[in-house]
């Protein structure tokens, strides 16, 4: 095995490159995650089936079917639609996307485990049903949530790279990049290895630590 | 039926040595759970064939004891020995033999829920003693018939109620033919009227074999009806002991006088 | 779609299979060997098994998979076939999320059961073998189907390392036919019929297997979200 430090050393400014453009993914696809799952989770519990049905059976598809080909599907076909986005845009809809599906699930325990004498009381005051929402339920759902939702930011840490198919230069896009260009495949690819490795194990301990303040 | 507890050995019953040989033997044992003391420096032994019945307030350190020696815990301090071999501390070879000669019957059963009945009596004879599995099952079915649940044989644990569930698990640990038979509070879970059908079983199995005994038991009628001693506990120290005539009609101690008043 | 593009889609689903049954095999030998490791008496046994779990859980799949065809072949000399290559990648890493499952059924029996064990002289390996895992395979059924579905998902990846699975045959049609949305619905379906399969055979397999421990297969909803924080909650 030979290692070369000098490539390291050469790959690194793309490293921070491709590591903000991952960031940045992450950040804007678990904002779109954490709102559409919220969406679908209340649409899921709406008294009327033609709302309901739907929206389980979309989820549970796009749940069921590969991010990858979604991703294909939505840079390939939006455009044929009209609708045109960066690449970088496109792969952040779709991870958030997918995402949602699970986020859903989520959301819809959280909400089930708030206790029904919740409810039975927002009832008894006369409290408005939006207010019963915003103010009794979904606060006491959103703590209950939080590390779930943490665990699966961690797991679309690690999707991330599935945007490279599609070019977004993100942390595995410029390891291959500079791959190509250097024929240096080892370095880069194992920087970023251990740079997934390392985030994740920071991710899951600050994740651990919310967790208890969250969960007394 | 045979009920013989080992093939070798020859029914002591009746001869001087049955009361001379000692088989159980702790001590200077001591147990702490964090920094509160459960066994406080306790000596204590039991005679081979000798029926003893521990009891004292809960928390007084009893199914400790029981727990040691079935090497479920380990003492803090102390030695334990077992028929004159060392139990603890002991490499855990000499351990896993000793073992073979101890079986205990939990206050909570512990039936394997993923075997059948028989099959939860014969496995250990089996894997552990390496019996033929005919023989392993012939004998089952007389420990069955024996704790009179014949016709259950087939069925899994979770389809039997409490009462019959604990006689499954007696069946199960006189497979073994242990020398020492522990008994840990075996009714404490069962519904009142199971009770009764648990405790006949120990009391024929007590009368008809020479298996050393030690029972953990609140059931105070129980433990005059089988014993030879009984001991006192309280506080991870035996107050007192004695025979128990001697102790539930005439108690020396104070404690012990206290305890009787409120169970009896 | 000609009758030729179909024949590519269908080469490209039993390349799918393939890969999904080999690396699932792969994934589950893998899991339980590091599951049960982590249970071992011997701290370094526990120690190595958890640091693959915690690397392979760490890292990207497709990052590994980028690993085991750029990286290992000159760094030890061997060139793996890439169905092999793919097998290895993805089996490696399902395997950690699925030795997290086993860990945690195994420390979810009852510890009573062990003490029967123990009273009954049984070895540690005997207990492991009669007592533990005869309970605990029928509780890790359901995260089980998820990380198979998981699984399912992640062979899509072997397409970017120009394998010709199934989304791979996509790509290909799509090139020859323009007509992005059809072909690329087609393959999503074709990926969601085998999810709806799988999901079926393992919900027959836990309610056999549940009543070998006689015990009523659990309720179905909302198995993904109710598990523990970092147990299999945490898949993707």
């Amino acid at each position: 095995m030979n290692w070369d430090w000098n490539a390291v050393a050469d790959f690194m400014p793309h490293f921070w490159d491709g590591l903000l453009v991952t960031l940045e993914i992450l950040v804007l696809g678990s904002l779109i995650s954490f709102v559409l799952g919220l969406v679908w989770a209340l649409l899921s519990r709406l008294p009327s089936r033609w709302v309901r049905w739907p929206v389980g059976a979309v989820t549970e598809f796009v749940r069921n079917t590969p991010l990858l080909v979604q991703l294909f599907f939505l840079f390939y076909v939006l455009p044929e639609w009209g609708l045109t986005f960066s690449a970088l845009t496109t792969g952040v809809i779709g991870i958030g996307l997918h995402y949602s599906t699970y986020t859903m699930q989520v959301y819809r325990a959280g909400i089930e485990a708030v206790p029904a004498g919740q409810w039975e009381a927002a009832t008894a005051l006369n409290l408005p049903r939006l207010r019963t929402w915003t103010a009794v339920i979904l606060p006491q759902a959103v703590r209950r949530v939080v590390p779930a939702l943490g665990n699966y930011v961690i797991s679309m840490l690690k999707d991330t790279p599935l945007l490279m198919a599609i070019t977004v230069l993100e942390m595995l896009g410029e390891a291959r990049l500079f791959s190509q260009q250097n024929f240096h495949f080892t370095e880069p690819l194992t920087v970023i290895g251990v740079a997934f490795v390392v985030i994740s194990y920071l991710a899951s301990l600050l994740l651990r630590t919310l967790e208890r303040r969250l969960v007394p | 039926m045979s009920l013989d507890t080992r093939d070798t050995d020859p029914r002591p019953g009746t001869g001087p040595e049955r009361h001379t040989r000692e088989l159980v033997r702790l001590e200077q044992v001591s147990k702490r759970f964090g920094d509160r003391t459960v066994l406080d420096r306790l000596d204590f032994s039991v005679d081979a064939g000798k029926h003893v019945t521990l009891i004292g307030p809960s928390g007084s350190g009893k199914t400790t004891i029981l727990r040691l020696l079935m090497t479920l815990a380990k003492p803090d301090e102390g030695t334990i020995t077992v028929d004159g071999r060392t139990l603890y501390p002991a490499p855990e070879k000499q351990v896993r033999e000793i073992r073979k000669n101890i079986g205990m019957v939990f206050q909570q059963f512990n039936l394997f829920p993923n075997m059948s009945v028989l099959r939860n009596i014969t496995e250990a004879p089996v894997t552990v003693l390496g019996m033929s599995k005919d023989a392993a099952e012939e004998r089952a079915r007389e420990l069955l018939e024996l704790v009179g649940l014949s016709e259950h044989l087939d069925k899994r644990p979770g389809q039997l109620s409490g009462g019959q569930q604990q006689r499954v698990a007696i069946a199960r640990a006189l497979a073994m033919r242990p020398q020492v038979l522990l008994l840990d509070e075996v009714t404490s879970a069962l519904d009142p009227e199971l009770v009764a059908g648990v405790l006949d079983v120990l009391r024929d199995i007590a009368r008809s074999t020479d298996i050393t005994m030690l029972c953990v038991t609140h059931e105070m009628n129980f433990a005059r009806d089988i014993s030879d001693q009984v001991l006192m506990f309280d506080s991870g120290r035996v107050i007192e002991a004695g025979p128990p005539e001697k102790i539930f009609s005439d108690p020396e101690h104070d404690r012990t006088r206290e305890f009787l008043s409120a169970v009896l | 779609m000609t009758s030729g593009l179909w024949e590519l889609v269908l080469q490209g689903v039993w390349v799918t299979i393939q890969l999904l049954v080999l690396s699932a095999l792969l994934a589950t030998a893998v899991s339980f060997v590091a599951g049960v490791a982590r249970t071992h008496r011997l701290w370094i046994v526990r120690f190595l098994a958890g640091l693959y779990t915690e690397v392979f859980r760490g890292t990207s799949a497709l990052v590994m998979i980028f690993w085991v065809f750029f990286v290992l072949p000159p760094a030890f000399g061997w060139q793996l076939v890439p169905l092999w290559a793919g097998t290895l990648a993805l089996g490696l890493t399902y395997g950690a999320y699925g030795a997290e499952i086993v860990r945690g059924a195994l420390s979810a029996v009852d510890p009573a059961q062990q003490e029967g064990g123990i009273a009954l002289s049984f070895t540690p390996w005997q207990r492991m073998r009669l007592i533990l895992l005869p309970q605990a395979v029928p509780e890790m059924i359901p995260p089980f189907s998820n990380l198979l579905i998981e699984l399912l998902k992640g062979t899509a990846l072997v397409s970017i390392m120009g394998m010709g699975d199934l989304a791979f045959s996509g790509n290909l049609v799509r090139l020859a036919l323009q007509e992005s949305a059809e072909i690329y619905t087609y393959v999503l379906l074709v990926y969601f019929v085998i999810a709806f399969l799988l999901t079926r055979v393992m919900r027959g397999l836990e309610k056999r297997l549940k009543a070998g421990v006689g015990k009523a297969p659990a309720p179905r909803t909302e198995k993904a979200a109710a598990q523990p924080a970092g147990a299999g909650g945490g898949l993707r």
